[in-house]
């Protein structure tokens, strides 16, 4: 049985940067937010905020590394500090600013990558982010997270300003099916089993957990069950569901939208190889940029679709 | 909030004596750091602190209307130290552990472990955007406090300093001072010969600024200067201080890109001490 993309249409449901400007604008009630933008309010959505609470919102410009500075100042005064940008021109741009300003100091800045992965679609590499996991997770003490959908976003966006201490979070551009419902649980550093099942366990997070989700309905079909674990939080990974999911399953599939180095992939690999010997295969964009094209394109031309996650789960299973 | 004020030509001149002191014995007990730059500083930060233009209470270190000095140029964080100590932030004794295991003095400022220090820094170019968002949280807190950013010339080079520059000047943040600690040098060579700066001046007028350029040496000069920072509105001001690498020690004047991030050695401190005069 072949899903191809079929589940993710990227036309139905929310994108996670709208539930992200939308969670954030709802926040704003909370004086002491304060939003940064490097001049792209309008596609990662903290236009909703500037909109209401114009006092508490500063376009910094197209000037990433002076955007994470002031946001560190402002933490420094207490303010809550919402630092937003491509996730490419953010992490790349500011890096040493994040390292020095925000993450050594720990200072309470939330910065949020919006565009990222490859389903940006046909901008092109330069605007995509495929390493920008790998870079969050670089910072001693850094919290990432990247959500599967509109509600999760929304519902990460909330969680990370009411935690304590430098966050990344990871946005993409286009809508996605969702995986949750508005007011699901979610916590940080806690992963969430979407779907049980005791073959295989696919761990993902981002636009690639509704993908693990057809995967394991097409994994049934030929009577294998899959659980599918949401590690929306890369860091810090919770521990204890991989080693149930490595405990209980034969082994595990991790499917990311991102490189294969650095990123959920390598972090799940680590915190496993620790236990013991554990079955695994990896579904990622490899160690490679993309091109432009259309997101659905992409994903199928990366190797990023439920096919690809039903081959790996066989390879695991395979004797 | 208090202000430390000394009209006292004299007593601020023994400070300055007693800050140079610290600074080439830390160093030298460090056997490591950067003695020139901090040497370069000491006028400035003396007036700063003691001249009665920082309000700041080292009892209540975090207190929301103090004033802020962000160290922008953190290599000199043994002159940092050295005012702090004098301040009353922490025993000048223990200005002997710095750059040791275990010690809140590091070889930079490190924020998190010694209350005075504002900023982390050590990299280059990065104190200016930080001393911007203290300048905003004022702003939006409504609270009248002022913000002081010190950077060197070398470190100038940096694009962050003028992206800062470009938004400070822009936004008529007329809470914010900034001092460049013009000693001329970086690690090789003159800052001249690397990557000429001037004119200074007219390029941060250019980037909206209020300009004064003054000896940085002179006690004088600097009250001056910053009363003037405190009496201009609508735009931030810029204090260029040329000022000596090393001033104070005829050794490390005598060659500063040679003398750059290292101590007095050991055969020549007493000398060194007797040129300060403490």
């Amino acid at each position: 049985m072949s899903f191809g993309i079929s589940r993710i249409q990227l036309e139905e449901g929310t994108s996670t940067r709208e539930a992200f400007g939308e969670a954030l604008a709802q926040a704003g009630s909370n004086l002491n937010v304060v939003v940064l933008d490097g001049d792209v309010n309008n596609s990662t959505f903290t236009k909703n905020f500037k909109d209401e609470y114009p006092d508490r919102f500063f376009n910094v410009g197209i000037a990433e590394s002076n955007l994470v500075g002031v946001a560190a100042g402002l933490a420094g005064c207490g303010k809550l500090p919402v630092v937003s940008s491509f996730s490419a021109f953010l992490l790349c741009n500011a890096y040493d600013q994040i390292r020095m300003s925000v993450a050594f100091p720990n200072q309470n800045v939330k910065l949020v990558g919006t565009h990222a992965g490859i389903s940006i679609g046909e901008d092109g590499p330069s605007q995509m982010t495929v390493e920008d996991v790998a870079l969050a997770c670089s910072f001693p003490g850094f919290t990432v997270i990247v959500p599967a959908d509109g509600p999760s976003a929304a519902a990460a966006t909330h969680a990370m300003l009411e935690r304590e201490g430098p966050t990344f979070l990871r946005c993409g551009r286009p809508k996605v099916p969702n995986v949750y419902e508005n007011g699901d649980a979610f916590l940080v550093g806690k992963a969430n089993t979407v779907r049980d099942g005791d073959d295989v366990t696919i761990v993902a997070n981002g636009i690639m957990v509704a993908m693990a989700l057809d995967a394991a309905e097409g994994l049934s079909g030929e009577g294998i069950s899959a659980r599918v674990v949401d590690m929306h939080t890369v860091k810090p990974i919770d521990t204890s569901a991989l080693e149930k999911a490595a405990n209980e399953t034969k082994g595990v599939v991790v499917a990311e939208e991102h490189m294969a180095y650095g990123g959920l992939g390598a972090t799940v690999a680590m915190t496993l190889a620790e236990r013991g010997p554990t079955r695994m295969a990896f579904v990622n964009i490899g160690d490679t940029y993309a091109t432009s094209g259309k997101p659905d394109e992409l994903l199928l031309q990366f190797g990023l679709t439920p096919d690809a996650i039903m081959d790996a789960a066989r390879r695991v299973l395979k004797d | 909030m208090p202000k430390a004020r000394t009209e006292d030509a004299a007593e601020l001149e023994r400070i300055t004596r007693t800050l140079r002191r610290d600074i080439v014995i830390a160093t030298s007990a460090a056997a490591s750091g950067h003695p020139s730059t901090s040497l370069s500083m000491v006028e400035v930060v003396s007036i700063l602190f003691f001249g009665g233009v920082l309000r700041y209470d080292p009892k209540d270190p975090h207190n929301r209307e103090r004033d802020r000095f962000i160290l922008s140029k953190g290599h000199g964080a043994p002159g940092l130290y050295a005012v702090l100590a004098e301040a009353g932030y922490f025993p000048a004794d223990d200005l002997t552990t710095l750059r040791r295991l275990g010690s809140p003095l590091e070889g930079h400022p490190n924020m998190c472990r010694l209350p005075g220090v504002e900023a982390s820094t050590g990299s280059l170019g990065q104190g200016l955007s930080v001393g911007i968002g203290h300048a905003l949280g004022a702003s939006i807190d409504e609270l009248d406090y002022r913000v002081y950013v010190m950077v060197g010339d070398g470190e100038s080079e940096q694009g962050q300093i003028w992206e800062a520059a470009m938004y400070a000047g822009n936004h008529s943040l007329d809470n914010l001072t900034l001092i460049i600690d013009r000693n001329g040098y970086q690690q090789t060579d003159s800052v001249k010969n690397i990557q000429s700066l001037d004119p200074l001046d007219k390029k941060l007028e250019a980037f909206g600024w209020a300009v004064r350029d003054i000896d940085g040496h002179s006690l004088d000069e600097v009250r001056a200067a910053f009363e003037w920072a405190q009496s201009i509105t609508g735009s931030p001001q810029a204090i260029i201080a040329n000022t000596v690498k090393g001033k104070g020690v005829s050794l490390l004047e005598s060659d500063p890109a040679k003398w750059h991030g290292k101590p007095v050695p050991e055969e020549d401190k007493d000398r060194a001490l007797e040129e300060i005069g403490a």
